[in-house]
């Protein structure tokens, strides 16, 4: 398996051993080189702390009781309050936050799996199978690639109002299932990923098309399945507008939608900050730690999404 | 009904299989896309008309294009627009500038622990857009922000929603999220170009400054005008960032500051549907239009370079 799971990135980390040394620098004093290493790496630096400033002062915060999160600077402790803070975000309300958190799940798990099987399953008959219209069609789905999400999100709010499904949990799935961009990384992934000789093989062998797909393809796929779902989960994860207008209902909330309705409280209830900041920084680790494992596929969806 | 290739039960076989696998999406496709857009267009060309005295409530009159006309001589749609494009003037070589420079480092031989910065770097893009926002705008009141009180350590003052501030604030917290993201795609561009060239470069005694902006940069030129573009594309359709700095009082940030916070005004403050629906439409075809334009120039480069 692990030969199949190649990075389209250009082998980014192999590389970054030094160059030869360019005859003009081994000529040159070492303390200049040594000054303009100072400086790329302290502008890299400086870049860091700006990057990570936020998301630690979101840390040190979630620690402070509410007088403390005036009282003290940014990046001190006050009493350590942050199990406190925890309790009261998740029974605040009888426990609102985590069936905001399992909603997110629901959306954006149940929703990207569904819609990242689809894609794949499309993108790989857009590849491996020939049938009339094929080209038309596929030109209709990078059509569907340039229309703005938030663009169509009050048009499809008022079908969605006249089919009756505004204010239920399918406002929010049916939209996320249907990723036009997934569609086409999926054929890119399975020209690139499944040979069709394997194919043809394992149907002299007498194999039917579903099991090939299930058996053989899929199991192939499988970085790109990755990558797909990661970008179609981030995209519901991050889903705020079309939550805002298609929910009413506050037991139906995903993390982001609540967390906006309790931020905008904050100004009138002081109180309401300390719930917002705990209640982000618990939305927001799971997704650093995944983040931070799952990097390869980010980078392999970058770089292709940048190419296309 | 005897056809006797044996290719055939094959063939009928794996078209069955194509339909199968294609017909679901597709459905999906017409319900989420097609139909909104079709529908949007149905009722852009009605208006809601209260007869007569006002009594007996709104009637729904077929008006043609009076939407659209409407939509186009409004005032705050038409601003909304020159918010964007004042913004992007900001954003845009603010954010990609830093993501080029930023790249330009990390590709740079002198630099250090590589596989750290591209990752802090990159970092924001795992947080949500909402949730970056409010920890940016709690970084900008006062009491709560640390950086609030760095400035005036130094003895400085700062009003991050004054008039004359709030847009700097507004390109801060989206340059906080996009500069990693975009700063990886131009690492990896750069990662692609042909490692002789730049030996030649330095063999010929370019500097390590000279090589990466008369060498490098050019040499992903396209990436960076891909990107570019991309963000416009992006930033036409900005809504939590001024929605949220609006929440906040900010005083220039009003409630149709941007075009998507207009339609979101016009559609469920005002449920003056038909101008919303004509709005978003306009919207739609610029969006489209700006992206159809990067894929056919990114087409063009890729049908150059190969």
């Amino acid at each position: 398996m692990s030969t199949l799971t190649h990075d389209t990135t250009p082998t980014s980390q192999s590389d970054t051993g030094p160059r030869p040394a360019p005859a003009e620098t081994r000529r040159r004093p070492a303390a200049n080189l040594l000054l303009s290493k100072g400086i790329v790496n302290g502008i890299l630096l400086v870049a860091a702390f700006y990057t990570l400033m936020p998301v630690s002062w979101l840390l040190f915060a979630a620690t402070k009781n509410h007088r403390d999160l005036f009282a003290t600077s940014g990046f001190s402790f006050g009493d350590f309050n942050l199990f406190a803070n925890l309790e009261r975000v998740l029974t605040f309300n009888d426990g609102i936050y985590l069936r905001w958190f399992g909603n997110s799940i629901l959306y954006s798990v149940v929703g990207s799996a569904a819609s990242t099987l689809l894609c794949v399953a499309t993108g790989y008959a857009f590849d491996k199978y020939a049938f009339r219209g094929k080209e038309k069609l596929f030109g209709v789905v990078l059509g569907g690639v340039l229309v703005p999400t938030t663009v169509i999100q009050l048009p499809m709010y008022l079908l969605a109002s006249k089919a009756g499904i505004v204010n239920t949990y399918w406002a929010l799935l049916l939209p996320a299932l249907v990723n036009p961009f997934g569609v086409y990384l999926a054929r890119v992934f399975s020209e690139g990923y499944v040979p069709n000789e394997v194919l043809e093989a394992a149907r002299v062998d007498g194999a039917g098309e579903l099991r090939l797909f299930a058996r053989i393809s899929l199991p192939m796929l499988a970085p790109g399945f990755m990558t797909i779902l990661l970008f179609s989960f981030t995209a519901s994860w991050n889903n705020f507008f079309g939550a805002l207008v298609m929910l009413n209902d506050d037991s139906l909330y995903p993390v982001n939608l609540g967390l906006f309705m309790w931020n905008s409280v904050t100004q009138q209830q002081p109180e309401y900050y300390s719930l917002v900041i705990t209640g982000s920084l618990v939305a927001v680790v799971p997704l650093i730690v995944a983040f931070v494992c799952l990097q390869r596929f980010w980078r392999s969806g970058l770089t292709a999404g940048a190419v296309k | 009904m005897a056809l006797p290739s044996a290719a055939s039960p094959l063939r009928r076989s794996q078209r069955r299989t194509a339909a199968l696998f294609i017909v679901p999406f597709f459905v999906l496709f017409a319900v989420v896309m097609v139909a909104p857009i079709g529908y949007a267009l149905w009722m852009g060309l009605f208006q809601e008309r209260s007869s007569g005295l006002g009594f007996g409530g709104a009637e729904r009159v077929f008006s043609g294009l009076d939407n659209y006309t409407d939509a186009l001589a409004d005032d705050g749609f038409r601003s909304s627009f020159a918010h964007i494009a004042l913004y992007c003037a900001l954003y845009i070589p603010v954010m990609i500038g830093g993501s080029l420079a930023l790249a330009l480092l990390v590709d740079s031989a002198l630099a250090r622990a590589k596989r750290f910065f591209q990752l802090a770097l990159f970092l924001p893009h795992a947080i949500p857009g909402l949730i970056a926002s409010i920890i940016w705008i709690y970084l900008y009141t006062p009491g709560l922000s640390p950086v609030l009180d760095w400035i005036g350590a130094f003895g400085g003052t700062w009003d991050f929603y004054s008039n004359d501030h709030v847009l700097a604030s507004m390109v801060n917290l989206c340059a906080w999220q996009w500069t990693g993201y975009n700063m990886v795609i131009f690492y990896a561009a750069l990662q692609a170009v042909p490692r002789e060239v730049i030996e030649a470069a330095v063999v010929d005694g370019a500097g390590a400054l000279r090589t990466a902006l008369r060498i490098k940069v050019p040499m992903i030129a396209s990436a960076v005008v891909m990107t570019v573009l991309f963000t416009c594309v992006g930033a036409i359709q900005i809504f939590t960032e001024p929605k949220l700095l609006n929440q906040r009082g900010a005083p220039s940030i009003d409630t149709e500051w941007s075009p998507t916070l207009f339609i979101w005004k016009a559609g469920f403050v005002q449920h003056d549907y038909g101008l919303a629906a004509a709005a978003s439409l306009l919207l739609a075809a610029l969006g489209i239009a700006l992206s159809y334009f990067v894929t056919r120039l990114g087409n063009r480069w890729k049908a150059a370079t190969s």
